[in-house]
C-alpha cells in the first residue's frame, strides 16, 4: 500500500509537472485540484499553509509545492518521489533542446525567431513585474514602496549584488514582525 | 572543477530565489554570465525564451541546460541537484516546523519584504534581457543610429496583446518570433 502510495505520487507530480506550462501559481492550483479534490489526500485547509510554506522557501514554486505535499504525505520518501517527479520532465525537455540549440542557433531563420521572441519575453516580463509592482503600490504601505524603490536601485544602480538584497529584505520583514508582536503584546 | 562548481552556482540560485520563477533571473544572471562567463546575454536570452515555452521552473531548465552545455549530461544532473537541494531543505524543515508549532507569522513577515525586493530584481533583470533587444550594442542611448525601430515595434505590439487582448503569454512570444522570422526571410 505504502509502495502504491508513493509511486501514486511520483506519477502525479511528473505528470503536472510535464503538462504545466505558466510558471509556479499555476501548479500550485493543480497540486490543490489533484491531491485535495481529487484523491482527498489532504484537506483544503491545510493545503493552504501549505502552499502559503511552498511560496515562503526559496527555490521554485513548483519544486516546493511538491516536496511540501510529498512530506505531509509520506515524510522522506514522500520528498524523494514527489521532487524527483517533478524535476525529470524539465530536466529531460532542456537535455534535449540543448542539443539540439547547438545544432540549429547557426541557422538564420531560427535566430531570427529566437530574437523576434526575446521582444516578447521582455514584453511578458513588464507585464509581470507592472501587476506585481501594482498590487506593492496598492497595498499604500510605505515601507514596502520604500523597499521596492531602494532595491531596484541598488540592483540598477548601484549593481550591489542581489543576493544581499534578499538578505536586506528578509531581515527587514522580520524585524517589523518581530517589532509588530512586541508591540501587541504591551498593549494587551 | 566544473562540476562543482556548477553544484554551488546552482545551489546559491536555489537558495536565493524567493518568490517564484522569474525570481531567479537576475540570480542566474549574475552567477552565470557575470560570474563564470558560462554563457552570453544573448545565450541567456534564448534560454529565458525557451524556458517559458517549455514547461518547468526557469530554475530547473537554466540548470539543465547550462549544466549540458558547460559540462554534459552529468554537468546538467550536477547543477539541477544543487539547484534544488536548498529546497528540499527549507521545505522540509519548515513543513516540519508547521505540524509541530501550527503558526507562520514569521515568515509571513519575512515574505511582505522580500516581494517588493523581488519584483525590483525582476525589474532590473528585465531591463538587462531588454537593452540588447532595443539597441544594437546593448547600452542605453537617446535617439542614435544604435535604436532599433522593429524590434521595438514588436515589443510595443506584444505589450499591446497582452494587456489590451489578454492574449495568451506563449502565443503572443510565439507570434513575435514568426514575424521576426518572415521579417528576415523577406529581406
Amino acid at each position: 500500500m505504502e509502495k502504491k502510495k508513493l509511486w501514486k505520487l511520483f506519477l502525479s507530480t511528473f505528470y503536472l509537472s510535464a503538462f504545466t506550462f505558466g510558471g509556479g501559481y499555476v501548479i500550485v492550483t493543480l497540486l490543490k485540484n489533484k491531491f485535495v479534490d481529487e484523491l482527498h489526500w489532504i484537506d483544503e485547509k491545510e493545503m493552504l499553509d501549505l502552499v502559503a510554506i511552498a511560496q515562503s522557501s526559496p527555490g521554485a514554486i513548483a519544486i516546493n509545492g511538491a516536496i511540501v505535499v510529498g512530506y505531509k504525505l509520506a515524510g522522506l520518501p514522500g520528498v524523494l518521489c514527489a521532487v524527483t517527479g517533478a524535476v525529470l520532465p524539465p530536466l529531460i525537455i532542456l537535455t534535449v533542446i540543448s542539443g539540439f540549440y547547438n545544432l540549429f542557433i547557426e541557422n538564420a531563420i531560427i535566430k531570427a525567431l529566437l530574437s523576434g521572441m526575446t521582444a516578447g519575453v521582455g514584453a511578458v516580463i513588464v507585464s509581470v513585474v507592472y501587476d506585481m509592482g501594482k498590487d506593492v503600490v496598492k497595498s499604500r504601505d510605505p515601507a514596502l514602496i520604500i523597499a521596492m524603490a531602494a532595491a531596484f536601485a541598488a540592483d540598477c544602480f548601484l549593481k550591489i549584488n542581489v543576493i544581499y538584497l534578499i538578505l536586506a529584505a528578509a531581515l527587514a520583514g522580520i524585524l517589523r514582525t518581530l517589532y509588530r508582536k512586541h508591540k501587541k503584546r504591551r498593549l494587551l | 572543477m566544473i562540476y562543482l562548481q556548477l553544484f554551488l552556482a546552482f545551489l546559491q540560485i536555489g537558495a536565493f530565489s524567493f518568490g517564484g520563477g522569474y525570481a531567479a533571473l537576475p540570480l542566474i544572471q549574475d552567477q552565470v554570465i557575470d560570474r563564470f562567463h558560462w554563457m552570453t546575454l544573448s545565450q541567456f536570452s534564448d534560454l529565458v525564451t525557451i524556458s517559458q515555452l517549455t514547461p518547468g521552473p526557469i530554475a530547473v531548465n537554466a540548470a539543465t541546460f547550462v549544466g549540458n552545455q558547460t559540462a554534459g549530461l552529468l554537468g546538467a544532473l550536477v547543477a539541477t541537484a544543487g539547484c534544488i537541494l536548498p529546497s528540499c531543505i527549507f521545505v522540509t524543515a519548515l513543513a516540519w516546523l508547521y505540524t509541530k508549532y501550527r503558526s507562520l507569522d514569521l515568515l509571513q513577515g519575512m515574505l511582505e519584504f522580500l516581494r517588493p525586493a523581488v519584483i525590483a530584481m525582476i525589474a532590473a533583470a528585465g531591463i538587462v534581457i531588454l537593452l540588447p533587444v532595443f539597441f544594437a550594442d546593448g547600452q542605453l542611448h537617446f535617439l542614435d543610429h544604435n535604436f532599433q525601430l522593429r524590434p521595438f515595434l514588436l515589443f510595443a505590439a506584444a505589450l499591446f496583446l497582452l494587456r489590451k487582448k489578454k492574449m495568451d503569454p506563449v502565443l503572443v512570444m510565439v507570434l513575435c518570433g514568426i514575424a521576426e522570422a518572415l521579417f528576415h526571410v523577406i529581406q
